[in-house]
């Protein structure tokens, strides 16, 4: 087991480091001018080679190439042309964000959908499976920046519960950071008042990121489940006189949830990469928005940056789920 | 009053053509300390019968026509499924075919043994002499130990596929016996296993009859089984028995012709090479079957009367639903 996680994280090296080969072609095959835009468009062309040689930009790609990789080891991510800021610094200051937004509806997605697929298998073809299957279609079917605006609408234009968006009011002081989620950090320093308004600022868009997962997720895990009942084991729980509850939660849920795990380790992945409308629509600082600006303005090295920690993340949560494979199904060989 | 007393069962399942009768009338009476051999070819409707004993047959798709399942002098089919469910485990154990199957693979056989000693010791506090989960651990190893796994108190920390075939048939035996049931119901408890191991797993089930004085129920096709293991038995012909009670009555001198007829396709020292007798025919459609006797299309003394109605199971202690037994001899 040891050995397994040890290999998967040497794989990561090669991983990582072709994703860097990709991204740096994919960014001079671009047509464009980078420098020229970031330096502004009264530049002279004098200028415009200064700022280039400021940025290295003036050396073949393969010297840039070299300098980026002895870097990146050295924990240097690159400097953005734009801002001028190290790409790193950005990461920090951003990463955090879309974390928290997408741990906040992947935990809405597993902690709804699990228990509503378990009861849409237990009651199959009554009413509890055909709300949720009804309900699950349409939030699969609904994109999510509309969701998004429709939620606005109603919670924070009509009803007035919610912020429209943003992350925490700029006039509030925020707790001092130490996991960089401020419902974490607020709950970290004790400040109850900080922690439930920036739960009312994450409420909107979890719940707009949260639905389509939400919605997979039961459905596989009815499916699962469904399947699970059917097996000789559940037969014989009930036959030697356990109860049904005890045979649903206990026995059925932990066969059935595996499955499912590779769902949510997926959709993990997938929301990382698909903040960007999300975070437009409630004016989340985080790497979509992010990223969005800096693939505007043909800025490369945040672009690379935000590609490697989002490659690095997706592919460490599926590390872990498939460590919890072997958690849940003991029969499971790590080779 | 019999341990369990099925009377005129008739039990109806839906199917994509039609709903089939699937049992027609069955007629049992199991005393404590007996064993009953229930044998008959897939499809007879020997384990639907043992599923009823239990009220294990989803409803729908089946369907009780008519009949009583009197369990202790109670009948199953009247009794609210509360009361039902109250008796399994403690009144009545279950052992199936499949042992690989029948455990579930993401739990410790110690786990799965105590959730069913606990459960059991809610109904009947004896079980556990009124202790809690650390008397069920006990009772558990202990019960491990009386079914022959070796270093029980160790393989309770064990996955089922930690186990062989034979090995996992004993968990199921320990699981089955752990609330002390009354009735057993054992559907082909040894036909997924080796040979060798099914005449283990047969002694084994012997001996607990009597420590545990219990009723046994073991449906099984393989008439072997039957006489090595068995006090009395039951043979099924498409939803109905036609004969019925001890071995050695039975076997020795059969009286209906579906049984001779199984009799005669065992191969034994003497048959010659090419010899051995099968049945002509095949089994009827339960959804359209044959009017009167299910067996005439297929029997060779079949008259009118056969065909008009069913013949009803006489006789004392060997009775057979034949109304030609009287007049051919064994």
């Amino acid at each position: 087991m040891l050995r397994f996680v040890l290999r998967r994280l040497i794989l990561l090296v090669p991983v990582l480091f072709g994703l860097t080969v990709m991204m740096f072609i994919i960014a001079r095959l671009l047509p464009g001018d980078p420098v020229g835009l970031a330096a502004g468009p009264n530049a002279t062309a004098e200028e415009i080679a200064a700022y280039a040689r400021d940025f290295g930009l003036d050396q073949p790609v393969t010297v840039q190439y070299w300098r980026y990789l002895t870097g990146l080891l050295q924990g240097d991510l690159g400097v953005s042309i734009f801002s001028r800021r190290p790409v790193l610094d950005d990461l920090i200051a951003y990463l955090p964000a879309t974390l928290e937004l997408v741990f906040a509806a992947m935990a809405l997605a597993v902690v709804i959908g699990i228990p509503c697929g378990l009861a849409a298998a237990v009651w199959r073809n009554r009413w509890p499976d055909y709300a949720s299957r009804v309900s699950a279609l349409a939030a699969i079917s609904m994109p999510r920046f509309f969701l998004g605006l429709l939620l606005q609408l109603t919670f924070a234009m009509w009803l007035f519960w919610l912020p429209l968006g943003g992350r925490f009011p700029i006039i509030l002081e925020p707790p001092p950071t130490v996991t960089g989620f401020l419902t974490l950090d607020a709950l970290f320093a004790g400040d109850w008042q900080a922690f439930v308004t920036a739960c009312r600022h994450l409420a909107l868009p979890a719940i707009a990121m949260c639905l389509s997962p939400l919605a997979t997720i039961m459905r596989m895990m009815r499916a699962s489940t469904i399947e699970v009942l059917q097996q000789d084991y559940v037969m014989t729980a009930r036959a030697l006189g356990l109860s049904p509850r005890l045979i649903v939660f206990k026995y059925v849920a932990k066969n059935a949830v595996s499955a499912t795990l590779t769902v949510i380790g997926l959709y993990f992945g997938w929301l990382l990469g698909g903040t960007v409308l999300v975070e437009t629509v409630f004016d989340w600082p985080g790497l979509g928005l992010y990223a969005t600006q800096a693939i505007v303005s043909q800025d490369f090295m945040p672009v690379i940056g935000v590609a490697l920690v989002i490659g690095l993340l997706f592919m460490l949560v599926n590390l872990l789920v498939d460590v919890l494979y072997g958690v849940i199904n003991p029969k499971v060989r790590y080779a | 009053m019999a341990l369990l007393e099925i009377r005129n069962l008739h039990l109806a399942m839906r199917s994509f053509d039609g709903e089939a009768h699937v049992l027609n009338g069955i007629e049992l009476a199991v005393e404590r300390r007996q064993v009953w051999g229930l044998v008959g070819e897939t499809g007879c409707g020997k384990s639907l019968t043992g599923l009823s004993c239990s009220r294990l047959v989803p409803t729908p798709p089946g369907r009780y026509l008519q009949g009583e399942i009197r369990f202790d002098g109670q009948d199953l089919l009247a009794m609210p499924d509360a009361q039902v469910a109250a008796l399994r485990g403690t009144r009545i154990g279950m052992i199936f075919q499949d042992p690989t199957t029948n455990l579930n693979p993401a739990f410790r056989i110690g786990t799965q043994l105590v959730d069913v000693a606990l459960a059991a010791a809610r109904r009947k506090p004896e079980v556990l002499g009124g202790g809690g989960r650390q008397a069920a651990e006990r009772l558990a190893v202990q019960m491990l130990d009386k079914v022959g796994i070796p270093n029980a108190a160790e393989r309770m920390g064990d996955y089922p596929h930690q186990f062989s075939g034979g090995m996992r048939q004993r968990v199921l035996i320990a699981m089955a016996l752990i609330g002390r049931p009354d009735l057993l119901i054992a559907d082909e408890p040894t036909t997924a296993l080796d040979v060798s191991v099914q005449a283990q797993i047969l002694r084994l089930m012997r001996s607990m009859v009597d420590e545990f004085d219990m009723g046994v129920v073991m449906i099984t096709h393989n008439l072997g089984v039957v006489a090595q293991s068995c006090t009395h038995v039951a043979v099924m012909y498409a939803g109905n028995i036609v004969e019925s009670g001890p071995v050695r009555d039975v076997l020795m001198a059969p009286r209906h012709p579906y049984t001779r007829a199984l009799m005669q396709a065992i191969p034994t020292r003497d048959t010659p090479r090419g010899g051995l007798q099968g049945l002509a025919g095949s089994v009827p459609n339960l959804i359209t079957p044959p009017p009167g006797c299910r067996f005439a299309p297929r029997c060779a003394l079949a008259t009118d009367t056969c065909r008009a109605a069913t013949p009803p199971l006489t006789g004392a202690s060997h009775r057979v639903a034949c109304i030609h037994a009287e007049t051919v001899d064994a």
